[in-house]
């Protein structure tokens, strides 16, 4: 019994101490599969890049489904799933012919009538689709490869919005998929992309799983931007959601990530010494913020008022406080982003030469007394968080009585889209920002509408001068006659001020120096990207 | 008892209804729109309205209501507004991680906290006392983050003994299981040890006083007898209850310590729900919530009557 009772002791003792070794040694175990492990900037939540706007639905997009056309790093058209276009003399004929080799995921071969019916979806929910619907006068499948669409009038940006680079990106979807009501979300999954989405696997809020799609038959140019070949070099990219950034930041030293999409700017200091660790802008159009006041309640229903926010604000004030290091941000006037194609610095002086003086002078030619301004703050988003308080602290420089009022952005949203005055629960000035790939146009850039009430987007920005510019840039296709055209409108935006820039800030990376072949680009792809 | 069982499992009913009732007029009364959020920053107040007209949300308030009730009562729980799927199947996916983490908290809390209570209460007024009590004091004051990070710096970043985030399921292998559970679960449970430590040493001092107690010690009985046998046991009624209300905490959701580690569980449903105003997941949650908190003070007053015989229903 006691050698029983010895032995039970022994054994005990033997598992008490190879437990926690076991713990220690038990790691994962190697495999000769390619897994790309991502921490993305957010939780995928749905599955229909149509349906919604948000980014992480649109990276999801560009993963399982294809566009036609896809802008290269020029923000050129070419073609993605398109053999050719070809444009009658007059430009009102536009033929497309599908390239081969295409197929959906579940077999069936890519044909135009998917294409037609897809372009329908998207145009019901984008503005750079409802506008070429606006000129359109047909669209339909003349083959089993070929489509056209014909104009009404010349229209500038058929291709540039059939190849819309970010939200809401033109993805093609099988027919029977692409003819879901546009306001509900597809059923299914079906793309054509290089990679094929693992339903069984998804956990909302943790975990995606996307495989290799083996079938794709990618471009043989090299990839730029979302445009040339996506060549697939893993079996797998997972994407882990983990929604705290010092976690995040612990798990890609660990190596328990390899790629972190949206760095948290203040830890980049804290991985900078790790020889494991590349930390690089991916996206080299960045994001501009905006300071959106609202135009129907005074004092910015008056410009004067709206142009003092421009002597008041100084650019580096708020991209200190919410980015930090300067090599990720510039100052910068420009409405298109700087460094692109519309790139100009005409009207932008009163913006980058802060003047208190001139702000507080403006403020009382446009009738300002101290009544009190409603500043939203939406508290849960740190970058709009410290604009917001950056701005609140201006205004009280220049003698206005502001009311910062937090909450949730969720809150936000619905605040926003009240047009009562202040004293019946509207609101003044909130801020928000908006990525290069969609503020680098006066198109897909919601911001500068003047569309009024009716049309404009939140904060009704009312100025027909600007519409009619708008107009006269989506029908030109001539890129130096566009760019004489930003021009005028640039001067326009300055004295309506639709939004006050406060700056074009760079988001970094991190990945660690195993990985080859990332992309730079306005959206993070996982094609070309080899795991070591 | 039975009778007694029974008539407090009829009497949940009207608590979850009256739950159900006060969460979904909070709920939708609550500023915030998840139809915004769908459509997206640059969205046409049209396309809000439209997509609010296909979830239902313009229909008047008791219609809602009685639709979600209805569901309700066929076992229904409604379909994530984001995500599309069942609500039922986003709580069964996450109830795994939070109630394993709930567990494995409660375990370590209770196999630390009992032992040093007594241990704090045999030895009142020593060094032993007072460092137990101190160590309570940091258990309450230190915030979770603080003693999970710096748990992640020691052994993830420096050791590299345990990874840094996630959870594996039970399913996958007890070690890779406890890979993943352990840290967070130490990090969770110094709240509870401090809590039962207190609660234990408080109760077995009270009892360690009583006549009985001085009458073991005179028949001559050894310590460990008198304190595990006589006195921790009387002294248990108090212990449970506070066991059981952790570990109904624990499952209403450790959002920070989920967070931290990254572990999927109920937590971090119920914040990532309520800050997209995802109604029907929210409703869901708070349902099945208050159903463990009934659930357990049922079982808390069940045990009483093991502990003590003199309890009857």
């Amino acid at each position: 019994m006691k050698s029983r009772r010895m032995s039970l002791k022994t054994t005990l003792s033997a598992l008490a101490l190879a437990a926690p070794l076991a713990l220690v040694t038990a790691g994962n175990d190697a495999s000769a599969e390619k897994v790309l492990r991502v921490a993305p900037h957010a939780d995928l939540k749905n599955l229909d890049p149509i349906w919604t706007t948000a980014y992480i639905t649109r990276n999801h997009g560009y993963l399982v489904y294809d566009t036609l056309i896809a802008l290269d790093e020029k923000l050129t058209p070419q073609p993605q799933m398109l053999e050719k276009w070809e444009v009658s003399d007059d430009g009102l004929r536009y033929t497309f012919t599908l390239r081969d080799g295409l197929r959906w995921h579940d077999g069936s071969p890519v044909v135009a009538e998917d294409a037609v019916a897809s372009l329908n979806r998207w145009a019901k929910r984008d503005s750079m689709g409802q506008k070429l619907m606006d000129f359109t006068d047909s669209l339909e499948a003349t083959g089993e490869k070929v489509f056209v669409l014909t104009l009404k009038e010349p229209y500038g940006l058929v291709l540039s919005s059939i190849g819309k680079i970010s939200s809401n990106t033109p993805f093609m979807m099988k027919k029977e998929m692409a003819e879901t009501d546009a306001f509900e979300q597809v059923p299914e999954v079906i793309g054509s992309g290089p990679f094929i989405f693992d339903k069984d696997a998804w956990v909302p809020g943790s975990k995606v799983v996307y495989r290799k799609n083996e079938a794709y038959v990618p471009r043989s140019e090299p990839a730029s931007y979302a445009a040339g070949g996506k060549v697939v070099k893993v079996d797998t990219v997972e994407w882990l959601y983990i929604p705290d950034p010092a976690t995040t930041m612990n798990a890609l030293i660990a190596g328990e990530i390899d790629y972190w999409e949206t760095v948290a700017p203040d830890l980049v200091p804290a991985m900078e010494g790790d020889p494991n660790i590349v930390i690089d802008v991916i996206d080299p159009l960045g994001t501009q913020g905006w300071l959106r006041p609202n135009h129907l309640n005074p004092p910015f229903d008056n410009p004067k008022a709206r142009q003092a926010l421009l002597h008041m604000v100084r650019q580096a004030d708020y991209l200190r406080a919410i980015v930090g290091d300067e090599k990720l941000w510039r100052e910068c006037g420009a409405y298109f982003m700087c460094d692109t194609p519309l790139d100009t610095a005409i009207g932008a002086d009163p913006l980058l030469k802060q003047d208190f003086e001139m702000a507080k002078k403006l403020f009382a030619e446009a009738g300002y007394n101290g009544e009190k301004v409603v500043l939203m703050q939406p508290t849960d988003i740190p970058v709009l968080s410290g604009a917001s308080l950056v701005t609140a602290q201006l205004l009280r420089q220049v003698g206005v009585n502001v009311e910062v009022q937090a909450m949730d952005w969720s809150t936000l949203t619905s605040r926003r889209a009240e047009k009562k005055p202040v004293s019946e629960g509207g609101w003044n000035i909130f801020h928000t920002y908006s990525t290069g790939a969609d503020a680098s146009s006066p198109i897909s850039n919601a911001g500068v509408s003047g569309g009024c009430e009716e049309q404009a987007w939140f904060g009704w920005p009312c100025d027909q001068m600007i519409e009619d510019l708008r107009d006269q840039y989506s029908r030109e296709a001539d890129p130096e006659k566009q760019k004489e055209i930003v021009e005028k409108l640039q001067t326009r935006l300055f004295e309506v001020v639709p939004y006050v820039n406060y700056g074009q800030w760079f988001q970094p990376a991190a990945y660690r120096k195993n990985l080859s072949g990332v992309l730079v680009s306005p959206v993070p792809f996982f094609w070309n990207i080899e795991v070591n | 008892m039975y009778a007694y069982i029974v008539r407090r499992i009829l009497a949940t009913i009207p608590v979850m209804g009256v739950v159900a009732v006060f969460v979904f007029l909070l709920l939708h009364l609550t500023p915030g729109d998840p139809a915004a959020v769908i459509a997206g920053d640059y969205a046409r107040p049209e396309d809000i309205e439209r997509i609010r007209a296909q979830l239902g949300l313009n229909d008047p308030l008791y219609i809602q209501f009685g639709k979600w009730l209805w569901r309700l009562f066929h076992g229904d729980l409604g379909i994530s507004i984001f995500s599309n799927l069942p609500v039922t199947h986003l709580i069964q996916q996450r109830l795994e991680p939070t109630i394993m983490m709930a567990l494995t908290t409660i375990v370590i809390s209770i196999a630390v906290a009992v032992p040093l209570g007594v241990l704090a209460a045999w030895k009142q007024g020593t060094w032993v006392d007072r460092s137990v009590m101190v160590f309570a004091v940091l258990g309450f004051s230190v915030p979770i983050f603080v003693v999970a990070y710096a748990m992640i710096w020691g052994f993830s970043i420096q050791l590299k003994w345990l990874p840094v985030q996630g959870y594996t399921s039970i399913s996958e292998g007890l070690i890779p299981f406890l890979r993943n559970i352990i840290m967070p679960a130490v990090a969770l449970g110094m709240v509870y040890v401090a809590l039962i430590a207190r609660i234990t040493r408080a109760s077995v001092m009270e009892v360690l006083n009583e006549d009985y107690i001085r009458t073991a010690r005179a028949k001559g009985l050894a310590s460990t007898t008198i304190l595990i046998r006589h006195a921790l046991k009387n002294a248990a009624v108090p212990i449970v209850t506070i066991i059981g209300i952790g570990i109904a905490l624990l499952i209403g959701g450790v959002a920070v310590t989920e967070s931290v580690f990254n572990i999927p569980g109920l937590g971090r449903l119920t914040v990532d729900a309520i800050l997209r105003r995802d109604y029907p997941i929210i409703q869901g949650l708070i349902l099945v919530f208050s159903g463990v908190y009934v659930l357990v003070n049922l079982l808390i007053d069940i045990s009483y009557t093991f502990l003590d015989p003199r309890i009857r229903y």
